[in-house]
């Protein structure tokens, strides 16, 4: 049924439906909404779920490790700090192959302390084995849950699911979004049933010492599971439409792409100011695409060289940077077309970082800059007069 | 595809983390031993064996050379050796 939603209380209803046994988090902005949501989904006795409060993200995570080792259904959820606080436990859950749910607000990392969007929390993540969504909308982040869950908790998969949505933009906008019904999401997702749990009556150890004699196969099996992934969620995403009517998780989403000489790449809600700014652009004759990111881990790299190919340039805008580096998603593009003939120029933008709004005029500037020289990284909309060769105060 | 994730309960006796062993290992000499069993009860391993005095010594496919066996023994009668000894 369609409703007029705050993305937190969408992300909390989609929740609900996936009924998960145990749910634990610790409140931080702007994430906090969607605990507060299912919280007093349990207190009203419409969701029968174990509500475990705790101390820090840190036991939050460590609280649905332990529900989903012993064979439960759990969701937390978390931002910026509690999320690379959680970071130990996060490496952990994906090691011990445990389908956890997490939906991240994305929200810039301190020092200097910021609450505001950019997605620099869940990017430090992407080496953790977790499979990562980034969402545009709440229609987005409603659907990638369900799925979400369905995919992770594959027997063949069994690896945790990170939703991303940005922070304030998606958590705390209101927008229509269509929340499935319990016979729809029963009929879609079915019971968890985990190919191997802790069970008082077939004891088994988990989490085990792994010396370097087995170690590397542990690795191993998550990079080439994580390689399925990519061949499980078209699948997935059929038979989400089949029931729901709509596709909507992807690896990867174009808008008009076809024909575009230069192809902009970006991932979250930032992809509808670009969609905005290529209608504009288009009607001046100017053919200029999108390629949305939706699946960031497991990277689709095939389907990412093909459809960039094409182009004659391509600026990627991301809200993240690897200090020292480029931004990562930047580097990881330009190694697809290492030593490719004919490849496009690509260029690579900072933008938005701890919520500096990318307007229409921000992708107007990229589309401007990425027709000049190659660039790996600069930094979008500056300002020169807060930058000091010297100490001041 | 998967890689080592669970053990069965009992399986860490298949490890014989013996050979993590340290540069010592304990000689039980079993001459003045007086059957007190202390040495049994520090081993982190819980892998010495024994009941009456003179008969107790430790399982080496387990034991680390800790030494705490032979630092307890109130009778001396646990000598640390080189690791490289015959057993």
């Amino acid at each position: 049924m369609k409703k007029f939603l705050e993305g937190s209380q969408a992300v909390a209803r989609a929740v609900k439906l996936a009924k998960p046994g145990v749910i634990s988090a610790y409140p931080i902005t702007p994430q906090t909404h969607i605990v507060e949501g299912l919280a007093q989904f349990v207190a009203e006795g419409e969701l029968k779920s174990e509500f475990v409060n705790v101390e820090s993200e840190h036991s939050a995570a460590s609280v649905v490790l332990g529900a989903e080792a012993s064979g439960v259904r759990s969701f937390t959820a978390t931002s910026s700090q509690g999320l690379i606080l959680m970071s130990e436990v996060l490496f952990n859950i994906a090691g011990m192959r445990l389908p956890v749910m997490l939906v991240c607000a994305n929200r810039a990392l301190s020092a200097p302390i910021n609450i505001w969007n950019d997605h620099q929390d869940s990017i430090t993540l992407r080496d953790s084995g977790w499979i990562q969504f980034y969402a545009e909308n709440h229609q987005e982040a409603v659907d990638f849950i369900l799925q979400g869950y369905r995919i992770g908790e594959n027997p063949r998969i069994m690896l945790p699911v990170m939703v991303c949505i940005d922070g304030y933009i998606l958590t705390h906008g209101m927008e229509v979004v269509d929340i499935p019904s319990q016979e729809q999401v029963d009929k879609f997702l079915p019971p968890y049933n985990p190919p191997y749990k802790l069970d008082v009556d077939n004891p088994l150890s988990l989490g085990l010492l792994g010396d370097p004699t087995v170690y590397m196969e542990t690795r191993y099996a998550i990079q080439e599971t994580l390689n399925d992934v990519l061949k499980l969620i078209p699948q997935v995403s059929s038979e989400f439409e089949s029931i729901f009517g709509r596709r909507t998780l992807r690896l990867v989403e174009t808008y008009k792409t076809d024909d575009a000489e230069v192809i902009l790449v970006a991932m979250g809600s930032v992809a509808g100011t670009i969609k905005d700014v290529i209608d504009e652009e288009r009607s001046k004759g100017k053919k200029i695409g999108l390629l949305k990111i939706v699946t960031y881990r497991p990277f689709p790299k095939e389907e990412v060289f093909n459809i960039l190919k094409q182009a004659s340039q391509v600026g990627v805008i991301e809200k993240a940077v690897s200090l020292g580096s480029d931004g990562p998603l930047y580097t990881e593009i330009s190694a697809l077309f290492s030593g490719e003939k004919g490849s496009p120029q690509i260029s690579g933008f900072v933008a938005g970082l701890g919520g500096r709004d990318i307007t229409k005029k921000t992708i107007q500037r990229v589309i401007e800059l990425v027709k000049e020289k190659k660039a790996s990284c600069i930094f979008m909309d500056l300002n020169k007069e807060l930058l000091w060769e010297e100490f001041r105060v | 595809m998967f890689s080592i994730l669970a053990a069965k309960a009992g399986s860490s006796k298949d490890n014989k983390t013996g050979s993590w062993c340290s540069v010592k290992k304990p000689k039980f000499l079993q001459k003045n031993c007086i059957g007190c069993g202390l040495c049994k009860l520090v081993c982190p391993e819980a892998c010495i064996e024994g009941k009456e005095k003179n008969t107790y010594c430790p399982d080496y496919d387990y034991c680390k050379g800790c030494g705490l066996c032979a630092y307890i023994c109130p009778k001396k009668d646990i000598e640390m050796v080189p690791a490289t000894e015959e057993k």
